[in-house]
């Protein structure tokens, strides 16, 4: 499964699900929305953590909380 | 006078809520405590017209009415509780209409709890940059909300915004659209038989947030935890399940609502300023030394620009203190008022200018929305530490004062990093320990040139005990991290906001509430301890002042005048109780070279770490043999002797043992205080004070008797 984890910069996809039920809300009120697009933008030093663009803003998150953002395959 | 209506302001963060408030309010804000928390509150009066007055009040920034983190919590406790003292008439909720979908989704929790809410629309002429152009008379039919265009920072758009709070405070009128996703009626009805009849949206809240709601008992929790069993409720499924059903229908409204320019040309996407800065700041490399280069110049100014005002306040006090004298007789009420009162309010006046040159730069940081790259850059090397990216605020302000610092701890969601920062933030260098540095550096420490004449000696020591106090900070924090056990994940889901130019009113108002929040605050504690010492050091047991001056008397015969005075205060400061205290304490702190003198200083510093200077300036000045005329503090110290060696009491083995035990020890009762009521437990403050003080006693006394 792919996940945002997966991405390099300027990759994107489309969300179809989360892995983790307490991060999803989280990510959820924070517009990351199945069948959204994400596209990351920014890698942190040591590349972690990352910044997507989603529903019109951005919003970082670590690595291993991006794994938990199920996308589409290509 | 009618009571007046209150209004909350909620928003997202970034959403403009406080330009709002300040365009609002003007300089009509006062802060205040929420009861039970310590969380500013920060209120203000709006004045609609001739008397006709509201109460706004200003709350955390937060993206659902779900709490993640303790300031969230704190909206959720009063906007879900009628009966709390703060709960508002009628809300504002503040949208940036660039973000539109997402800041709707507050908007339509708040509005479903029951609350008459009016919609504000904030950065309309972000939004048409971005090609968005918003029809907002149709949101207003679609949502059935009135709906106002404001633009927060300029203060544009508040009349039309006052039009739609007077239309919502007369006709209270809450658009309800009943429960966003269906439940069984007689969940529902189960809730409002045991809590009263009461919206069924409010009930769902009651049922999914009750541990983190005050206002419920802990048999009513009980109870709410049944009602959950028997109709086999899953709240994490219906919270995830209601924000898809929110964001499907708000998708809707922002579809008939908004039209996309750069759909309809199919124009690329545009490179905008965030994007451009983001490539420096977040740079592998650039992003830290420009971090560096901020922090270098922020402490060049709370450090240097900062003593000038420092010190006119600093004589000001010394000048007020001396006309005092003058003109009033001798008396006990003198003594309390210019070496007790006042000495005590210099004391706490004295670091208004470092607390606001940093909150000046921390606020400007936040403003721009710089603060959070940092904590983006920072958050990898922090977490190896026990700590978050988040932690980087925290550290950044103790600098000036633990207080505020501890208190910004509240925006880290996770409770186990929470809880690290907030026990280590008190050992950075804070500026309360500066005089005591300062006064000890001269003592021990030569002036002079040093690495090819670059640096000055003395300030490279300055310079090495607050890199010693990060690095103790964070070593802690790992030793705590092995310790401590997480009952849930951090995490570090946080948005980037857009950078912006800093509302310079903004950032005024920010230095001023911080500083009156000091001055009233950690004041008080301060003023109280002087006071008290002072009575410590006057009184002793019994006649033992008496005796002590007549002792002197039979003892020198000859002496008279300024001489014989300060032989006398000796002589009084060691039968006082203050003097009591030291020498019983001695044998304690003899292994770290310290005798009763500096003992005294010890206890009365425990509470107020700043207290120290002043007590050695009270027992040296009372029982200095030099002439009090030209003779600073640092003077009397370095001519005091030690009786043992007869070489100067403060040589460098002694002088080093003093700065670091106050780089390391936990001496300050407001810092406690604060820890207590965070973290709502007495072991926090404990462990806190336990822990740093054995760290500084041990640290002393190895370096007591490596250099002795």
């Amino acid at each position: 499964m792919r996940t945002v984890a997966d991405l390099g910069i300027g990759d994107h996809g489309f969300i179809t699900g989360f892995t983790d039920e307490k991060l999803s809300l989280k990510l959820l009120e924070m517009g990351c929305l199945p069948g959204t697009e994400v596209i990351l933008t920014h890698h942190a030093p040591f590349g972690d953590p990352i910044a997507i663009k989603v529903s019109g803003y951005t919003l970082s998150m670590r690595k291993e909380e991006a794994a938990t953002i199920l996308i589409n395959s290509i | 006078m009618a009571k007046i209506p209150k209004i909350a302001l909620i928003g997202n963060p970034n959403a403009g809520k406080s330009s709002l408030f300040n365009s609002l309010t003007g300089l009509r804000q006062k802060t205040g405590n929420f009861p039970g928390v310590t969380m500013d509150k920060l209120t203000g009066i709006w004045e609609l017209g001739p008397k006709n007055e509201i109460e706004v009040l200003d709350l955390p920034g937060i993206y659902s009415i779900y709490p993640k983190s303790i300031d969230e919590e704190l909206v959720i406790n009063i906007l879900g509780n009628p009966a709390h003292p703060d709960y508002p008439d009628m809300a504002i909720v503040v949208a940036d209409a660039s973000n539109l979908k997402r800041n709707l989704l507050l908007f339509s929790q708040v509005r479903d709890l029951g609350i008459p809410t009016v919609l504000a629309l904030n950065m309309i002429d972000v939004a048409e940059n971005e090609g968005y152009v918003i029809n907002s008379i149709k949101l207003a039919r679609e949502l059935s909300v009135e709906v106002a265009e404001v633009n927060a920072k300029k203060g544009i758009g508040i009349n039309g915004l006052k039009l739609a709070v007077q239309k919502t405070l007369e006709n209270r009128f809450s658009s309800n659209d009943g429960l966003p996703l269906p439940v069984s009626e007689e969940l529902i009805a189960d809730i409002q038989a045991a809590f009263g009849d009461v919206d069924p949206y409010r009930c769902l809240l009651w049922l999914m947030e009750h541990d983190r709601m005050k206002m419920f008992t802990k048999v009513q929790c009980a109870d709410l935890d049944q009602i959950m069993v028997k109709h086999n409720f899953e709240p994490k499924k219906y919270k995830s399940a209601e924000t898809v059903k929110r964001y499907e229908f708000l998708t809707e409204v922002v579809d008939r609502c908004v039209i996309n320019l750069n759909r309809q040309w199919d124009a690329p996407p545009v490179k905008t300023w965030t994007d451009r800065l983001d490539k420096l700041f977040l740079h592998p490399v650039g992003g830290y030394l420009f971090f560096l280069a901020i922090l270098f110049v922020m402490f060049q100014a709370v450090f240097t620009w900062a003593t000038y005002p420092m010190d006119a306040i600093d004589a000001g006090v010394a000048l007020l203190n001396d006309w005092l004298k003058g003109i009033l007789p001798e008396s006990t009420f003198r003594g309390l008022l210019t070496d007790g009162l006042i000495a005590g309010i210099g004391g706490v006046l004295i670091f208004i200018p470092q607390i606001a040159f940093l909150f000046f730069f921390i606020s400007m940081l936040e403003e721009t929305g710089y603060m959070s790259r940092v904590m983006f850059i920072m958050d990898k090397l922090m977490r190896r530490f026990g700590l978050n990216g988040k932690s980087v605020v925290p550290l950044l302000s103790s600098v000036a004062c633990a207080v505020p610092a501890i208190m910004s701890t509240r925006s880290i969601g996770s409770r186990k990093d929470r809880l690290i920062t907030i026990l280590v933030t008190p050992l950075m260098s804070c500026s309360a320990r500066l005089p005591i540095y300062t006064v000890l550096i001269a003592l021990v420490v030569p002036e002079k040139n040093t690495l090819f004449g670059l640096f000055n000696l003395q300030g490279l020591v300055l310079f090495i005990l607050y890199l010693l106090g990060f690095f103790m900070a964070l070593f802690s924090a790992y030793l705590m991290k092995l310790i401590l056990k997480a009952k849930e994940k951090s995490y570090f889901i946080m948005e980037l906001p857009t950078y912006k130019g800093p509302r310079f009113k903004h950032v005024s108002y920010t230095i001023l509430n911080n500083v009156k929040a000091f001055v009233f605050e950690a004041g008080k504690v301060i003023v109280a301890i002087s006071i008290i010492l002072w009575v410590l050091a006057s009184y002793g047991p019994g006649n033992s002042m008496e005796d002590a001056t007549n002792r002197i008397k039979i003892q020198n015969p000859n002496l008279t005048g300024v001489e014989l005075s300060n032989k006398i205060a000796g002589e009084k400061l060691e039968n006082s109780y203050a003097g009591h205290f030291g020498k019983f304490i001695e044998p304690a702190i003899r292994p770290l070279g310290y005798d009763w003198k500096i003992g005294i200083a010890l206890i009365t510093s425990f509470a107020a770490r700043e207290v120290f200077v002043g007590t050695m300036s009270t027992i040296y000045s009372l029982g200095g043999e030099i002439d009090n005329e030209n003779a600073t503090i640092k003077n009397r110290m370095r001519a005091e002797i030690n009786p043992q060696t007869g070489k100067p009491m403060y040589d460098m083995a002694l002088g080093f043992s003093l700065l670091i035990f106050y780089a390391f020890a936990m001496q300050c009762m407001s810092t406690l205080a604060t820890t207590y009521r965070e973290t709502k437990s007495w072991k926090y403050p404990l462990i806190q004070f336990g822990y740093m003080t054995a760290l500084a006693y041990l640290s002393a006394f190895l370096v007591y008797q490596a250099l002795s």
